[in-house]
This record gives structure tokens, C-alpha cells and sequence, in this order.
């Protein structure tokens, strides 16, 4: 693994966001105009008039959710580097299996935790 | 090459994380703060840390930042309000930033300070291998290498952190519903 | 620059411009196919009156061409880019216009490190891809997570009441799959790297190559039934099109785009669709080996004959991942069309509460199966295990 390697990264990445910036400048550039109206400067919401705020305040439950993948997303990025060599380690006779049980079941035991306390159910 | 690209990554770090400091709208400082965080990641890749690399993408600028984004928008921060900080704030974090400054300089004037030896290519473990003598290597193997030997109570550790930031969730997910006789229900709950 | 740099580096761009084009134009056809699956299913005849002058006059092949609509998709392209390109007095005009490419970049930088074939040099396969790098996999993982912003902020900067609940609801949604999608996968790398050191890391070109005596979906199926049912919900895909769900929320959070900025929220779904497909194909389905050889000495040449016949085996390989690939893609609009949607909190439940519970069960059981697998066929290699 060089970094030369990476280099079709950084093309790959340059030209994904020329291509878009081309997609969008040449969509503007080719459009039809038309002014601007009333009904086409309001927020749609099936031809009623607008109501209330456009950002209404949302359930907490989205931010519950979003804490929960964080922490998951963390232990499964802890997995990773015990699949890529759990095999090599039992060929030469490191056992790495017990470590990895025990976080893991640390980790189950919240998972339990948080279904025994409803953490994870959607409607209350 | 790699140096005027150490240049223009290092610069765009630290001047989107500069913009997140100063802009007044809360959604602007989070976008900088993503591109903060790529451009790290892009740091990473040319210091050979190709699986630090990304996994600051996929951590920070993918999930951490979705939680950001989730608590602007539930608290409809986007408009920004000036709050200015009272003394004692304004007094601490300028004597922290002066310290991580002059820290910062005397790391990179000391030259004994920062190894600067890269790191070796290997892609196996060496004969004999103890739970000290393993070195840090490019590959993503490697990484394995390290953590579930040298560093196995570390981990564990980390463990129960993460154990404990779950019950965390729990206890205030379940305190803001309990909260008052009538839940403070939002107007619109079933988004 | 010395010239041979600025060489390879121009090689690379042609290369990556090359795979661009092809995806893309994959990605438009599948929105025919899309179209065309749906008229079948659906007893109807799809689009099949849009004709090119001149192609279209060709005796016999012209007027057949027509009734698949095979020039559909550049009716449409045309279409989008000389539409009306509106941008509403109510938006917030940059991150307005700048979603649609927060969308689109994601989709097409993944395809980087996606191998679709292999070409063999003195006896030694090497894969058909663009960067050959050992984080793979996870490349994927954390480029595609960041997709989620394009639907976030475009619609929270639509400033509007159904595009920002569609936004909000597919973050919750992606992130939650994202998850299932990412413990599910750990199995497969787990058999990936094999016993013997080497520089397997995450690269998918090593998981293609570990699937030579059997492919993973075989006896992984509940590991790639989350991956495909996580994928499903990633693409916002029926049954899972939360943000889209036009029935309660009109469009979701496209529901203030137009013009091509739509498009490229549309284009970047489907060039999602059929990269996740590639992907699955290659975890689950042995990528471009033909048939699973049983690890059976002498049956080499039944999943890979491709490394026989020279530069046309590396053609042929690819045209049969490429296959595999579009088996997906339908399977995609199949499903499309046959399950009616979930209702949102079925849809966090299982997510939260079947599929990662199940994910984790299953790398609890496959660290079991794999270690008992290499203790039982490795006997007198590791003595250290036995003693």
C-alpha cells in the first residue's frame, strides 16, 4: 500500500464534483426563465396557505436514535480490525476469541438494556 | 506532490474549523465542520493512515455530524442568536488557546519532540510475536495486530465507556419524557 | 512533474472518466428498466413512442429499438436541462443548489474502489478497478454515509414543512441501516482473511477470491439478507422510501426541486442502486466466478476460467459480473413493485430491534463456525490450538 495508490481517489473525487458542478451550471444555462410568482415563492403544501413555521420541532426520538448509532457505529468500527485478523491469531494460536466475546457481550448486555428499558421501540 | 498537498489540505482543515468558530449560523458551522473533518481525514491518508483515514469519515463526518445536524435542527438554532460569553469564559479560553499555542510551537521547533521515522510495510506478524514487540504498520491488519494484544485493556475499557454512554442515552431520552405532568410533547410528534 | 507522472496520472483520469460514463449510462437505462418493469408488472406497454431521427428510419431494428424505448433516457436528460431551472423565493439558495451535488458526489466516488473483473499476468490474477487500496469496503461505507447530508440539507434548506419531514426521516432511517448494514458485512471479511498473513485488509478483490470454492450467500443467507434488506433502505428504495413516501408527504424532500437538480437527486438514487447491487454481488455472490468449484482439486477451471483465456476471459469476466449485477437491479424493481410500503416506526423497528440484534448474533455464530472450520481442517499446521 503506497500513496501513490490513492491518487484515483482524488481524481475520482475531482471529477465526481465537476460532473455535478457541470450538471447544475449547464441546467441553469439551458433552462427556461420565468418570473418568479406568488405561488411559485411559497412553500408547497397541497395549495393550502402556509402554516405555522417551516421547521417544526421534532420528536426527541430522532436524537435518541442518533446517539444509539454513534455508539454502535463505534463498537462495530472496533469489530473490524478483530475480523481482519481473528483467523491469522487462531492459526498461530492467539486465542482472540474470548477478548472480543467478553466486549461483545458488554455491548449485548446494553443492547439488552436498552430494550428492556424501550429505548429502541418506535411508538410510545 | 505530497507536500503542496499536505499544504492544501492542512490549510483547508484549519480555515473551515476556523469558519466554524465564527460563523453566526449554526447549519454553516456544522458544513464547516464536515469539511473540517474530511480534510483531516485526507491528512491522515498522507501520513499513511489509510484506516484512520476512514474511519474519520465514517465516525466523525458521518455519524457524529448527523447528530449535530439533528440537535440544530430540533432546536431550530439555524437563525443564530449572539450570546455573549461572560468573563470568566472569555478569560479561560484565552489563557487554554495561548497554552496550545506555545504547546504547538515548542512541538515543532523541538526537533527531538515529533518522530518523523515512516512507518515500516509489513504485512504479517513477526516470528515469535509477544504481546510488546508488535510494530505499527500501514495495512489495516496491522491495526488488529495492536489492539487485541498490547492494547487489550484499553479496549476493554472502552467497553464499558460505550456500555455506559448507553445507559446515558436511556436515562436522558427517558427524563425529558417524564419531565412536568403533561410530556413536553412536540407539536408535530410523529414526523 | 516529470512526463511519465503527468502520463499515468492523464491514463488515470481517461480511466476514471471511462468508468463514469459507463455507470452513469447504467444508471439512466436502469430508470428505463425501471419504467419498463413496471408497465410489465403492471399489464401496461411503458414508454415506447420516443424514436431519433435518422437511427430510428433503420429498416426492421429502428422501429423495434422504439418500442423498447431504448432512446428514452435521452428524451429525458434533454428534457431536465432545458426545463424551467427554479429556485423558489422561500429556499435558502445555496444549500439549495447545493444538495442535489452533495448527493450525486457520493454516488459516483464509491465506484473508485469497485473491482469489476480480473486480467491475469504471468499466472497471477489482479482485479479491473480504478484504486486497488485495503481499506475497500469501508471506502465504501464512510463516502455513502456521507450521502445522507445531501438529503438532510436539501431538505432543510427546501424551507418547507413536507420536504424537511422527508429529510428528517431518512436520516434516522439511513443511519439506523447503515449500521445493519455494516455488522452484517463483518462475517464475510472474517472468511476473507484467511489463515495465512497477507495484504487481505478490506479490499473487495480478496472477498471475490476467497469465494472460489463456495459463494458466501450460500451459507451466510442471514448475513445477506440484512445486507440486501439494509441496501434496500439505504437507496431509499421501496419498501423502505421514507423520504420519498409521496403518498403522505407529496415528494419528500425533493418536493421543492425541479429541472435537473431533481435529476440529479434521481440519478444519484439509481447510480446508488447499482453500485449497492455490484457490492452485493460481490460479498455474496462470488463476484465474477462463475460457479462455486466445492474446493475440489482439478475443478479450478469451474470458477475461474477466466484466467485461461487471456485478455478475452478478463472481457468475458466482466460481462458476467456485469450480468450478476443487472439480476440485482431487477430484483431491485421487483421487489419494487410486489411489497406495498412500511409504515415509518415499523421501519426503525426493524431496523433497531431485528436486524442489528441480528447481525450481532451472527458474527457471535460465524466467529464460531469459521474458528471450528479452521481448528477441524488445520489440525497439524497448529499445534498450539490442539494442545
Amino acid at each position: 500500500m503506497e500513496l501513490v495508490d490513492y491518487l484515483p481517489v482524488m481524481i475520482q473525487l475531482l471529477l465526481a464534483a465537476v460532473i455535478a458542478a457541470a450538471i447544475l451550471i449547464a441546467s441553469h444555462i439551458f433552462g427556461q426563465r420565468a418570473r418568479g410568482n406568488y405561488a411559485s415563492d411559497s412553500a408547497y403544501e397541497c395549495g393550502m396557505l402556509e402554516e405555522s413555521k417551516p421547521h417544526p420541532k421534532f420528536s426527541v426520538k430522532f436524537y435518541v436514535v442518533a446517539m444509539l448509532f454513534i455508539l454502535f457505529d463505534i463498537e462495530m468500527v472496533f469489530m473490524i480490525p478483530w475480523v481482519l485478523i481473528y483467523r491469522e491469531l487462531l492459526s498461530v494460536g492467539i486465542l482472540s476469541v474470548w477478548p472480543i466475546f467478553f466486549f461483545l457481550g458488554v455491548l449485548t448486555l446494553g443492547l439488552v438494556y436498552e430494550m428492556k428499558k424501550k429505548g429502541l421501540e418506535w411508538e410510545r | 506532490m505530497p507536500d503542496f498537498l499536505f499544504y492544501l489540505f492542512s490549510a483547508l482543515t484549519v480555515l473551515s474549523a476556523f469558519l466554524v468558530t465564527v460563523s453566526r449560523n449554526a447549519v454553516n458551522g456544522a458544513m464547516y465542520m464536515i469539511v473540517s473533518f474530511v480534510g483531516m481525514a485526507a491528512l491522515f491518508v498522507l501520513l499513511e493512515a489509510y484506516f484512520l483515514a476512514a474511519l474519520q469519515v465514517l465516525v466523525y463526518a458521518g455519524a457524529v455530524m448527523v447528530l449535530f445536524l439533528f440537535i440544530i435542527m430540533l432546536l431550530d438554532a439555524g437563525k443564530g442568536r449572539t450570546v455573549r460569553p461572560d468573563r470568566l469564559t472569555t478569560a479561560a479560553a484565552c489563557i487554554g488557546g495561548l497554552l496550545l499555542i506555545s504547546g504547538l510551537i515548542y512541538i515543532t521547533f523541538d526537533s527531538g519532540a515529533a518522530p518523523s521515522t515512516p512507518l515500516p510495510v509489513i504485512t504479517e506478524l513477526p516470528e515469535n510475536a509477544t504481546a510488546t514487540n508488535i510494530p505499527f504498520t500501514t495495512s489495516s491488519r496491522s491495526f488488529g495486530y495492536g489492539l487485541f494484544t498490547k492494547y487489550m485493556l484499553p479496549f476493554q475499557v472502552t467497553g464499558f465507556l460505550l456500555l455506559i454512554a448507553m445507559i446515558g442515552v436511556i436515562v436522558l431520552s427517558k427524563r425529558i419524557d417524564s419531565s412536568g405532568d403533561e410530556p413536553a410533547k412536540p407539536r408535530i410528534a410523529k414526523s | 512533474m516529470p512526463p511519465e507522472l503527468i502520463a499515468d496520472i492523464l491514463w488515470k483520469v481517461l480511466f476514471a472518466v471511462i468508468f463514469v460514463v459507463v455507470i452513469m449510462t447504467f444508471a439512466a437505462y436502469s430508470v428505463l428498466a425501471e419504467r419498463k418493469v413496471a408497465s410489465w408488472i403492471q399489464g401496461r406497454v411503458g414508454p415506447n413512442r420516443t424514436a431519433l431521427p435518422g437511427l430510428s428510419a433503420i429498416p426492421v431494428i429502428g422501429p423495434h429499438l422504439v418500442k423498447m424505448g431504448i432512446w428514452q433516457p435521452l428524451a429525458d436528460g434533454v428534457k431536465f436541462l432545458f426545463k424551467e431551472d427554479p429556485i423558489p423565493g422561500h429556499v435558502n439558495k445555496l444549500y439549495y443548489c447545493l444538495a442535489p451535488a452533495i448527493a450525486l458526489i457520493p454516488a459516483l466516488t464509491t465506484m473508485v474502489v469497485l473491482p469489476v473483473g480480473q486480467y491475469t499476468v504471468d499466472g497471477i490474477a489482479h482485479p479491473i478497478v480504478l484504486a486497488n487500496i485495503d481499506i475497500g469496503i469501508l471506502f465504501i461505507l464512510a463516502v455513502s454515509s456521507l450521502g445522507v447530508y445531501g438529503i438532510v440539507i436539501g431538505g432543510w434548506a427546501a424551507n418547507s414543512k413536507y420536504p424537511y419531514f422527508g429529510g428528517i426521516r431518512s436520516s434516522a432511517q439511513m443511519i439506523s441501516y447503515e449500521l445493519a448494514m455494516g455488522m452484517s458485512i463483518l462475517p464475510v471479511f472474517m472468511w476473507a482473511n484467511g489463515t495465512e498473513p497477507g495484504l487481505g485488509g478490506l479490499s473487495l478483490f480478496n472477498v471475490v477470491t476467497s469465494q472460489q470454492a463456495m459463494w458466501l450467500g450460500v451459507w451466510m443467507p442471514v448475513p445477506a439478507f440484512i445486507f440486501l434488506t439494509a441496501l434496500f433502505a439505504e437507496t431509499n428504495r421501496l419498501p423502505f422510501d421514507m423520504p420519498e413516501s409521496e403518498t403522505e408527504l407529496v415528494g419528500g424532500f425533493h418536493t421543492e426541486y425541479g429541472s435537473f437538480k431533481f435529476g440529479l437527486f434521481f440519478v444519484g438514487e439509481y447510480a446508488h442502486m447499482v453500485i449497492g447491487s455490484a457490492v452485493f454481488t460481490i460479498l455474496f455472490l462470488g463476484g465474477w466466478n462463475f460457479l462455486p468449484d466445492f474446493g475440489i482439486d482439478g475443478l479450478e477451471w469451474l470458477s475461474d476460467p477466466w484466467s485461461r483465456m487471456g485478455w478475452f476471459g478478463s472481457v468475458l469476466s466482466v460481462l458476467y459480473f456485469i450480468a450478476k449485477t443487472m439480476f440485482f437491479v431487477f430484483f431491485f424493481m421487483w421487489v419494487r413493485w410486489t411489497l406495498p410500503r412500511f409504515r415509518y416506526d415499523q421501519v426503525m423497528n426493524l431496523g433497531w430491534k431485528y436486524l442489528v440484534p441480528a447481525a450481532l448474533a451472527c458474527i457471535f455464530i460465524y466467529a464460531l463456525i469459521i474458528g471450528l472450520i479452521d481448528i477441524a481442517f488445520a489440525v497439524e499446521e497448529t499445534p498450539a490450538i490442539v494442545q
